[in-house]
């Protein structure tokens, strides 16, 4: 067995900066284990982006096209990546903890027999170079567990967003390209998609955003975040909520960040009526500066956030919305 | 439409983090004597889609859990929701399985079942985190699985499922038997009714152990875990809060600004 493979992923034709994340993991694992880096591109039409994943510092870029490849289907993602595992033997596939990770990770493991580990905020060998650490927050975030699988071969790993910063692209240095061609077996596609919905509303992606301003259940109903959006506004900031709203519907639920939402680290996050459960904090910790505004000063948010402020937001918000529009004046 | 739904008793997730603590020598989460397990979240509200199915198309719905004695609180909680029978898989051969021994577990229990249409598991156990058992039962089983279900219509035969992505969601139709894993957009668990918990509690709950399901040991237990946990640990906090104080609450917001001014966040 040998190399690294990346599961990497496009977005609106564009490598995403999960998958940038990857190679700078893995990286760093195939230079100390002396081992090759693959990059799997999986896709209906890749064009131009192979050989732009080519140049973010990978030994060879494996690229899969098939027009049955266009939608995220597990089913024949996993058939492709089991297929692929099959003529490289990797000793680490590598995905993002994505949609796409999420559900085909687990998959590949049991096809493969691999070990598997899911989220992981960090991954390194010991000192022995042989043992693959794998570092996960377990327990809603409250712990974090490290787990090695010595025994069992190959691992398959999925990477917590954010855990590390994307490879920058490196085109002094190009990898090979491989085209890979991969009988989709039909037969063994079980499940039939029927439609994939992208619900865009021409916002700021959370991912993207440089600034997020958050409400929790504290804001107390869909009129709070009418606040919320305002100082969002005012500062070119993207909104996002914790479960409350999400379950409550006050809020759509695409916005919500945490454990089972997006995964953010902009420079600013302003935490707005958020308790600070580790399920929501999971989410943002990563973030530059966090502040918190929230009436409990016993809130456990408030041992999270460089910057506190233990009062009502309603009382908060409007005078922080004059002050910061006079700042940028 | 005959449902299995698989859950897990774990300590539950909304306990202070005060009274979260750890044996770190041991690696074991020390559980507050005050605050009893609870049915993992994610598995109650598989639960609770299975009795919304059961509603609209009749069948009957078997509550499966590997665990120890105490693990049958959590099949009465789904019982007293109003699912018809639990069974719990018990043996020491299977204590400290990791996912790939509990899913082997809870498939070689399905294969004894054998009558069911639709496997149901939460999207993951709000303890590991891991959100594996109900794929990788999909895969000892060869069934199709469809993970974080919102909810499912019956078409002509076959199952329709809509699944929740980060940015939109999936519409997927798979043939029954089929797994699925529910995620928390299903909607709030209804509460146990009184008539539930008399009747739950007056059920008797069998005890299936390896020779009762034909289970190979080899396959369960720590000995047969593909991943062995070397540590577990509190993470160190690296921040400390400036709490801003003023007189005014205008004040405050107006030294908030500065300060994040100051950082160069805004």
């Amino acid at each position: 067995m040998k190399g690294i493979l990346i599961c990497g992923e496009l977005k609106g034709g564009k490598i995403t900066s999960v998958s940038k994340e990857l190679v700078t993991t893995g990286r760093r694992l195939s230079d100390k284990a002396n081992q090759p880096l693959y990059f799997l591109l999986m896709g209906d039409k890749l064009g131009i982006i192979a050989g732009k994943a080519a140049d973010m510092g990978v030994d060879k870029v494996l690229a899969v096209e098939d027009p049955a490849l266009a939608d995220l289907h597990p089913e024949r993602l996993t058939a492709v990546l089991k297929d692929i595992c099959h003529r490289i033997e990797p000793l680490l596939i590598l995905f993002g903890q994505t949609d796409l990770g999420r559900d085909v990770a687990p998959r590949l493991a049991a096809k493969i027999g691999a070990s598997v580990c899911m989220d992981c905020a960090d991954l390194a060998f010991d000192e022995t170079g042989d043992v693959l650490l794998q570092t996960k927050p377990v327990y809603g975030g409250n712990a974090m567990a490290q787990w090695a699988s010595p025994n069992c071969f190959p691992h398959v790993v999925t990477m917590r967003p954010r855990s590390e910063k994307p490879s920058e692209p490196d085109p002094a240095n190009p990898g090979e390209i491989e085209s890979v061609a991969v009988d989709i077996d039909e037969s063994q596609t079980r499940a039939q998609l029927i439609t994939t919905l992208k619900e865009e509303d021409g916002g700021i992606r959370l991912e993207d955003a440089k600034t997020i301003v958050a409400g929790g259940g504290g804001i107390g109903g869909r009129e709070g975040f009418r606040l919320v959006r305002e100082l969002a506004q005012t500062l070119g900031a993207a909104v996002g909520i914790t479960r409350v709203p999400s379950d409550e519907n006050w809020m759509p639920k695409k916005l919500e960040i945490g454990q089972t939402g997006h995964t953010v680290s902009p420079n600013l996050y302003i935490a707005i009526g958020i308790s600070g459960a580790p399920q929501h904090l999971a989410g943002c910790s990563s973030s530059k500066v966090i502040v918190a505004i929230n009436k409990d000063p016993q809130a456990r948010i408030f041992e999270e956030a460089d910057f506190g402020i233990a009062a009502d937001y309603r009382q908060v918000l409007p005078p922080l919305i004059e002050k910061i529009k006079d700042l940028k004046e | 439409m005959n449902i299995i739904v698989c859950v897990k008793q774990i300590l539950d997730p909304e306990i202070p983090v005060s009274k979260f603590r750890l044996d770190e020598r041991n690696k074991k989460v020390i559980p507050p004597e005050d605050i009893p397990p609870v049915i993992n979240p994610y598995d109650e509200m598989a639960v609770e889609l299975a009795i919304r199915i059961k509603e609209r198309h009749g069948g009957r719905i078997t509550v499966l859990t590997v665990g120890d004695n105490s693990a049958a609180r959590a099949v009465k909680h789904a019982l007293a929701m109003g699912a018809d029978e639990g069974i719990v898989l018990q043996d020491p051969v299977f204590e400290d399985s990791d996912s790939f021994g509990t899913a082997y577990i809870l498939s070689q229990a399905m294969r004894k079942i054998d009558d069911y249409d639709l496997i149901l598991c939460g999207r993951q156990a709000a303890d590991w985190d891991e959100a594996l058992v109900g794929i990788i039962l999909a895969e000892i089983l060869e069934l199709p699985v469809v993970t974080l279900a919102e909810s499912v219509d019956l078409i002509e035969g076959r199952l329709q499922i809509k699944r929740v992505m980060l940015d939109g969601s999936q519409v997927f139709s798979v043939p029954p038997p089929a797994v699925l894993t529910v995620s928390h957009e299903t909607g709030q668990p209804r509460l146990p009714s009184g008539w539930g918990i008399i009747s739950a509690s007056r059920k008797e709950i069998p005890v299936w152990d390896a020779i009762a399901i034909g289970a190979d040991k080899s396959r369960t237990g720590a000995g047969a875990s593909r991943k062995n946990l070397v540590k577990l640990f509190i993470p160190v906090k690296e921040r400390k809060c400036e709490m801003i104080e003023a007189e005014t609450t205008e004040e405050a917001a107006g030294k908030l600004a500065e300060k994040m001014r100051m950082k160069g966040t805004i």
